[in-house]
């Protein structure tokens, strides 16, 4: 069942692509790396290069963590929905089929000072 | 001489005849379908109303009367308050953060049930129920105005109190608790009652109010622990109208027990998902604390959850689906919820900090198998930066749940090293979640969830287009005086200063 309602209904989304003056989402992960509290949340445009999207908004967002200087995402591990994927780097967002709310992750194993445990 | 007639004295049950049943009436204008057009989508059946017992037998005329006597002594004790700067009394001025928490998270939520069961009260046809559901309307607006009363104290004197309303309506992290009534006030009034009556009053409401109300009697506030009082006797009756609704739905069709059971699994994990705020209040935030979250969660959850469950399983209920995800949770969640507020603490109307080195020692204790190994090292790197004068903000912001509307903060079950994060589509859409118990709640009802207005996405968007201070002036936070680490705010220099002006002849 869609909805228990008393007649048919139908609703809109609230944050469709079309709402973002041009932009969408991505949200970016670092997994095992949980001094962020969530995966990232941030909003570009379908143009921009993946590897720009690394470089001038992911790579300034991360540098609290003790790890980021040594990192280099063109060479972690990445996934896109859950499955492992080989990013174009200097292809866009939109030609690498990063959609509206996509969720990217990368891994850098056995890189993680404050998770000992991990 | 006129002859003296003694005059004839209702007894209670007579009284509670005339004054409650004998109010309903048959319709003949109407069908009675026509007249209570919503209890019958849900798909719950009903034979008989009469059979809907009252334990309270409460009637309108004595209700008012011992409102009332509660309403003077409240308000002597608040005027009390307020004459002898009872603000100066609490333990240390974090300890105010709870209280701008609870002003501008929880006391809408009473609001709202107010709202929530002043429609019950019309929709339901039985009689017995409609008063029930009245009085609990009238106890409900009552908190949140006592509540708003009592704190009002506060506001003359601290910063983060002063637009509970605005955060209400547009604070990322208020649209946690305003979902969970928006979700309860828009469904049928039998899922209403499951959510709010049963779920929220009769299986969480001990793990909000008991810890809440010791917090604030440990913590020195007497205002609340007077607004505490002022509810309690409230409550009794609260717990009891959702333990019978349960019991009358199960009891009058067998059909309505998978109904139910799909409530109390999706209500019971929408419930717990918000007393995670509790559980870091408790942790992180009293500055005497009263026990930690998982001491409250063993004693009211554990316990008396686990004999409640004992006892409904005779109507063939089992506990529900989200109970053994949440029993992983609790070593885990205070310090997930404390370790972001503090990261996002440029966009909340309250304060938050690092736990000094004794608080640590304190959570090390009760948190033996998480604290030191998960979360230690995360706090003492976040102490490194603040030292080195680069606090961390996570300008990142947050991703959010579409169903409970929380940052995505919580680990997989099985592994607290890996932040769980669950997706699907509907209708060519991606919709993400934060635990499989919302993942299955959104998928159950999808045309619901969809429209959720989660507060990140929507500061992208018009008219806000993703400026912070437009954002700041919206929701009416006071960059540098409401937001921010407590370390240096308004809030510890006043009080310190007040405090010492209280106590000593300098």
């Amino acid at each position: 069942m869609e909805l228990t309602s008393t007649k048919p209904y139908v609703a809109v989304p609230r944050d469709l692509v079309e709402n973002f003056n041009g932009k969408q989402i991505v949200y970016v992960c670092w997994d095992h790396h949980m001094l962020f509290a969530t995966p990232l949340l941030l909003v570009v445009e379908p143009e921009m290069s993946f590897g720009d999207l690394l470089e001038n908004v992911v790579r300034p967002l991360i540098g609290a963590d003790p790890d980021a200087s040594v990192v280099d995402l063109t060479k972690v591990e990445w996934q896109k929905s859950g499955r492992s994927w080989a990013p174009d780097f200097g292809g866009s967002l939109a030609g690498n089929g990063i959609v509206h709310k996509e969720q990217l992750r990368f891994s850098t194993p056995g890189v993680n000072s404050l998770l000992a445990a991990a | 001489m006129d002859m003296q007639v003694a005059k004839k004295k209702l007894s209670l049950k007579e009284k509670y005849k005339l004054l409650t049943r004998d109010l309903g009436w048959d319709t003949t204008y109407h069908t009675k379908d026509e007249v209570f057009p919503y209890v019958q989508y849900e798909g719950i059946k009903i034979h008989d109303w009469d059979k809907w017992e009252d334990p309270f037998r409460l009637t309108m005329d004595s209700y008012w009367k011992y409102q009332a006597e509660k309403e003077r002594k409240f308000y002597a004790i608040i005027d009390a308050h307020a004459q002898n700067n009872g603000h100066l009394n609490i333990t240390d001025a974090r300890y105010l953060s709870a209280l701008k928490i609870f002003l501008q998270a929880i006391s809408p939520g009473e609001y709202a049930a107010g709202k929530g069961f002043a429609r019950m009260g019309r929709e339901f046809p039985g009689v017995g129920t409609q008063v029930a559901c009245q009085m609990q309307s009238i106890d409900e607006i009552r908190h949140a105005q006592t509540q708003i009363h009592a704190l009002s104290n506060y506001n003359k004197f601290y910063n983060g109190f002063h637009a509970f309303a605005d955060a209400r309506d547009r604070m990322w992290y208020c649209t946690l608790p305003r979902s969970f009534f928006d979700d309860a006030l828009s469904s049928g009034p039998f899922e209403f009652m499951i959510a709010i009556g049963f779920s929220f009053e009769y299986v969480l409401t001990n793990l909000l109010f008991v810890p809440f109300m010791s917090g604030a009697a440990y913590n020195g506030d007497m205002a609340t622990v007077t607004f505490g009082f002022s509810a309690q006797s409230d409550e009794a009756r609260h717990m009891t109208l959702g333990l019978e609704c349960i019991k009358f739905m199960l009891e009058q069709d067998p059909a309505n027990l998978p109904i139910v059971q799909g409530w109390i699994d999706k209500w019971f994990w929408r419930g717990f998902r918000l007393l995670g705020v509790v559980g870091t209040m408790m942790d992180y935030m009293l500055p005497k604390r009263v026990m930690s979250w998982r001491e409250a969660w063993n004693i009211y959850g554990v316990e008396n959850g686990g004999a409640l469950f004992r006892d409904l399983a005779r109507y063939g209920i089992r506990p529900p689906k989200g109970w053994d995800d949440a029993e992983k949770g609790i070593d885990h969640m205070s310090h997930q919820f404390m370790l972001a507020l503090y990261q996002y603490n440029f966009g909340t109307a309250f304060h938050s900090w690092i736990p000094s080195e004794d608080e640590m020692e304190w959570l090390s204790k009760k948190y033996p198998d998480t604290f030191d190994k998960y979360y230690r090292p995360r706090w003492a790197h976040l102490s490194k930066l603040k030292a080195a004068g680069t606090p961390f903000a996570n300008m990142g912001l947050a991703k959010l749940c579409q169903t409970c509307q929380i940052p995505t903060v919580f680990t997989e079950p099985d592994d607290p090293t890996s932040l769980c994060q669950r997706e699907t589509e509907y209708k060519g859409e991606k919709y993400h979640f934060c635990s499989d118990g919302c993942q299955h709640i959104f998928e159950n009802e999808p045309e619901k969830y969809i429209q959720a207005w989660l507060p990140m996405q929507q500061l992208f968007q018009a008219p806000i287009n993703g400026d912070l201070g437009a954002w700041m002036n919206w929701v009416s936070l006071i960059p540098g005086r409401d937001n921010g680490d407590f370390d240096g705010s308004e809030d510890e220099r006043n009080f310190a200063a007040w405090r010492q002006q209280a106590t000593s002849n300098q």
